[in-house]
């Protein structure tokens, strides 16, 4: 097998509208799931009252948020390295979906921190390090867009974004590092203080997350693959019947 | 797996706190939609873009 039959924008062009429906419907499948699990079954949390069902889409969007970052930094790496057109392509199509997933984890923490800690925002270091998270989706954006020659673009943002990975650890460690509003992790690799429904709501509204990501990112990569090659034979040929 | 509310008015009222539950789930929705609608736009420009220049390539 050709591992790099598909690391050309026009084969890849192809897979990617084939695979993109199949995601969407697993996420909203996996949606349909969580959803009832989480606003319909799960109990009364004893000490947060409703609101914590917040958590459904928090708790996964802060998570994609950091995994969409780092999977759109290491394409930005590749494409630094073997200067290959489609990881820089993908990059560019993973940031909007990775700034809406940040924007998302910033609001419903916003909501839930309200009636919780009294306040919707506060400049503590969970929130304000998500929120350089989103400024560098922006940024990343920006300079993407700001070159008369895109691959320029693709370097110089490859390059924010490379720095900008030092935020993701400050982000995860931060309940740990600083004395944080933010509560620690109730999901760990040690096991979780949860409700088991809960829990069950949340992975799979995560699972949905990223099927939703993986979907978005591809659906817009065609774009991006459109804008890119348009002057090449066989984008032209494309729509020319 | 039973349903945790007594009827619907208990659940559209979550506990008093429907304000900020709503307000982040209604979030999500409007967030979803919008990004549907920026990729097919996306989609939409992209190939336009390719037809204009198919036919400014005629016209020479």
């Amino acid at each position: 097998m050709n591992w790099f039959y598909f690391s050309s924008p026009s084969t890849f062009y192809g897979l990617a509208g084939r695979l993109a429906p199949w995601f969407f419907v697993a996420a909203a499948l996996l949606a349909a799931w969580g959803l009832y699990l989480g606003l319909l079954v799960a109990p009364t949390d004893a000490q947060q009252g409703e609101v914590y069902r917040v958590i459904f889409i928090h708790v996964p969007t802060a998570w994609m948020s950091m995994f969409l970052y780092f999977i759109m930094a290491c394409y930005c790496g590749l494409s630094l390295v073997f200067n290959t057109r489609l990881s820089a392509m993908m990059a560019r199509a993973i940031a909007p979906t990775g700034a809406l997933m940040t924007f998302l984890a910033l609001w419903t923490g916003a909501f839930w921190g309200r009636p919780t800690w009294g306040t919707y925002w506060v400049w503590d270091a969970r929130l304000t390090s998500e929120l350089v998270l989103l400024f560098l989706y922006f940024g990343y954006m920006a300079l993407a867009n700001a070159f008369e020659d895109p691959r320029r673009g693709d370097r110089a943002a490859a390059l924010l974004a490379l720095i900008g990975v030092v935020n993701l650890p400050i982000i995860y460690f931060s309940v740990q590092w600083w004395n944080t509003l933010h509560q620690g992790s109730s999901v760990s690799f040690k096991g979780t203080s949860m409700h088991v429904t809960m829990l069950t709501g949340m992975l799979v509204m995560s699972a949905s997350a990223w099927m939703y990501a993986i979907g978005a990112t591809l659906v817009r990569v065609r774009s991006v693959i459109l804008e890119r090659e348009r002057r090449t034979a066989w984008v032209r040929s494309l729509g020319a019947a | 797996m039973t349903i945790w509310w007594k009827s619907w008015s208990d659940f559209w009222a979550m506990g008093g706190q429907a304000f900020f539950v709503w307000m982040s789930f209604g979030a999500l929705l409007v967030a979803i939609v919008v990004e549907m609608l920026s990729l097919r736009l996306r989609r939409k420009r992209a190939l336009d873009a390719i037809e204009e220049e198919r036919d400014l390539e005629t016209e020479n």
